[in-house]
């Protein structure tokens, strides 16, 4: 059995001009300790799709139709209460924005000796034991006196390394990380990546890592989802959609990154933008960019179908449904 | 020293320094008795843009390359130094005057959507420009103009009457662009315009810039942190570090053998778009408190090559074999590996 299923999951946020579909059906699952990156354009439904499984989406949105399971537990209708026990406990969460993850006026080391004593169950003490050699295991230096400081007290790369601390600490079996290296410096990023990567292999953790860039999913996840429009384009080995990918979205995307040493004149450029969530057209969302499209791919949308190491939405593999 | 510039050089800057005073009020500070506490941002660099190129500044957040962007376009005056614009001192100059000068420079800022004032339509926004610098006299000028501009950057001349909230993130950098474009500005300052951009969406910005340079014969100051939209865009690179130029030299010469060991520590951290066996070496340590900086060359705490001296003195730019020039005592005294990055790929 799989970690974690979405099944068919449609996200809808009520607007005065009628609802709008972020997230317009999307099926994926997860194995145990696997690492998923889930890539997309602003706008394409990623981070919404994080927010579903974690059960933070903001409300008014609501996870219209479909499920999110858990170990086959459905988990996307529990109340909030039940909810709130299993994040954290079962599902970590790791943000952008490492200062607004914690608390401010809380010592780092309260910070997670309280998510300890919550999850774990363990005593003031021993929750404190833990606490320093989790601050160590994610290289902070001087972890004794680092425990008793306040967030502010460090840089944002030491930062992300508490977050990581605190969403492993109540050892769950599966962290949303959304755009966990995004605020941060070049040289930081490969720090905190390979951290997470290391940490999430030594603990059995799966993690969906969403993110907008490329070479971030390309040294760290096993499997790749990419997402255009609120839908699943593409799904497949890393390998695969990074170096031979099936869907002219996603080969588009590829080329349109400047790589060093290229000495092409012009960057390849996918022409146009993605259309707006606002009246999606019939067929293929990224039909009107694509140099293949062909007559149907604007009247009938693909549905993903096995192609390669997994799955593509692209009338050019195979009969449309 | 007298400035000597090249003919073909269109901006020259020689040692400009900014120090922020960011001390606590005076009564805080009395009470107190802390010391006043300046920050560097920029420490007494030189560089020149040469006409028609691009001149790339890269480092990590923090290095001071914004600053020095604002520093060139006068949003901040400097501490120390002098900035000359064909040979013109424009350091001490007040804001917009003398016009006719000013306006041969332009900025594009990061955030496209912070750059554009929401409440005026695009044709305000772009039009604004032209009606202050008396470039078009008549209101269907003006109108002409703007479509004229909207079409350049690759937007539709019916956009004019739109809001900035009604395009999208690239669509807005289109705007900054042509509203810089107003004038006709020989030099483009551009403080890391497309890091707010999805990568399919950078690529046409930059594929733009690139085709409005060829077309208009514009210099593009271009400041990123990322070296691969710098290796696309940049003729010249200078490569920041703690407010100082650590390595300025011709792009190609910087990536073939960079001779300043930062420099080799942003190039290896570079993702790599290769799956298995490529994984980034991780780099010990963060960028240090520009507040206290450390003595002798900044770098050296994070430096594998760092002995005494490095601990001692701070390095000077020296020209390289190579053709550039590196702050570096490990390259001063030949103890810089050889460099096989990019020979091996």
């Amino acid at each position: 059995m799989s970690l974690l299923e979405l099944d068919n999951i449609v996200v809808e946020f009520p607007t005065r001009r009628g609802p709008l579909e972020a997230v317009k059906g999307l099926s994926l699952d997860l194995d145990e300790g696997e690492i998923l990156g889930l890539v997309g354009e602003s706008g394409a439904g990623k981070s919404i799709t994080g927010a579903a499984i974690t059960g933070l989406i903001e409300p008014p949105g609501l996870i219209r139709s479909g499920e999110v399971r858990l170990r086959g537990e459905r988990i996307d209708n529990l109340p909030p209460e039940k909810m709130r026990r299993i994040r954290g406990k079962e599902i970590g969460a790791i943000f952008q924005d490492p200062l607004t993850s914690l608390n401010p006026v809380y010592t780092v080391g309260d910070q997670l000796i309280d998510t300890m004593r919550v999850h774990l169950g363990l005593d003031q003490k021993a929750a404190r034991k833990r606490a320093v050699e989790w601050l160590a295991e994610v290289g902070i230096p001087a972890p004794e006196t680092r425990l008793d400081q306040h967030p502010h007290q460090f840089s944002g790369g030491m930062r992300q390394r508490v977050v990581i601390a605190l969403a492993l600490c109540a050892e769950p079996k599966l962290i949303i990380a959304d755009e966990p290296t995004t605020a941060l410096d070049v040289s930081v990023q490969a720090q905190i990546l390979a951290l997470l990567k290391r940490l999430c292999r030594e603990n059995g953790t799966a993690v969906v890592l969403v993110t907008h860039d490329m070479g971030v999913i390309a040294e760290t996840a096993d499997r790749v989802a990419v997402m255009y429009a609120g839908r699943l384009v593409e799904i497949g080995d890393v390998r695969q959609v990074i170096e031979d990918p099936l869907h002219p979205y996603t080969r588009g995307l590829m080329a349109s990154i400047p790589q060093i040493g290229n000495r092409d004149r012009r960057l390849t450029q996918i022409e146009g933008a993605m259309p707006g969530l606002r009246n999606p057209a019939p067929g293929c969302a990224f039909a009107p960019r694509c140099p293949r499209a062909m007559d149907h791919c604007h009247s009938i949308r693909p549905v993903p179908q096995s192609a390669g190491t997994g799955q593509v939405a692209c009338h050019i593999y195979g009969e449309t449904q | 020293m007298t400035p000597q510039i090249a003919p073909d050089d269109i901006l020259s800057v020689q040692n400009i320094s900014k120090r922020f005073d960011v001390s606590e009020p005076f009564l805080n500070r009395l009470i107190e008795r802390r010391p006043r506490r300046i920050l560097t941002a920029v420490n007494d660099i030189s560089f020149d843009v040469p006409r028609g190129k691009t001149f790339a500044v890269v480092g990590e957040s923090g290095c001071g390359k914004s600053t020095v962007a604002r520093l060139l376009m006068g949003l901040h005056a400097p501490s120390a130094g002098a900035i000359r614009f064909e040979g013109t001192d424009i350091t001490h100059l007040p804001p917009g005057n003398p016009p006719a000068l000013r306006r041969r420079m332009q900025m594009i800022f990061q955030d496209p959507y912070a750059s554009l004032n929401p409440r005026w339509r695009v044709r305000d926004i772009i039009g604004e420009p032209l009606k202050n610098f008396g470039i078009c006299k008549t209101r269907a000028d003006v109108t002409r103009e703007v479509e004229k501009l909207l079409s350049q950057v690759g937007l539709n001349p019916a956009d004019a009457k739109k809001f900035p909230h009604e395009f999208s993130g690239g669509q807005r950098q289109r705007l900054s662009i042509a509203r810089a474009l107003t004038t006709r500005p020989e030099l483009l300052i551009c403080d890391e315009p497309t890091s707010a951009l999805d990568v399919s969406v950078q690529s046409q910005i930059l594929n733009l810039m690139k085709d409005l340079q060829d077309e208009f014969n514009m210099s593009y100051i271009f400041i990123s942190h990322d070296l691969a939209v710098v290796w696309y865009m940049a003729d010249v690179l200078a490569v920041m570090y703690l407010g100082k130029i650590v390595e300025v030299g011709p792009k190609e010469q910087i990536f073939e053998n960079p001779q300043h060991p930062y420099t080799r520590l942003l190039m290896e951290t570079v993702p790599k778009l290769t799956v298995g066996g490529t994984e980034r070496t991780p780099v010990a340590g963060e960028v240090p408190n520009p507040i206290s900086p450390p003595p002798g060359c900044a770098f050296h705490p994070r430096c594998p090559l760092a002995n005494d001296i490095c601990r001692g003195a701070a390095p000077e730019l020296n020209l390289r074999s190579g053709g550039q020039k590196s702050a570096c005592h490990a390259a001063d005294e030949g103890r810089l590996p050889p460099w096989l990055r990019l020979a091996a790929e």
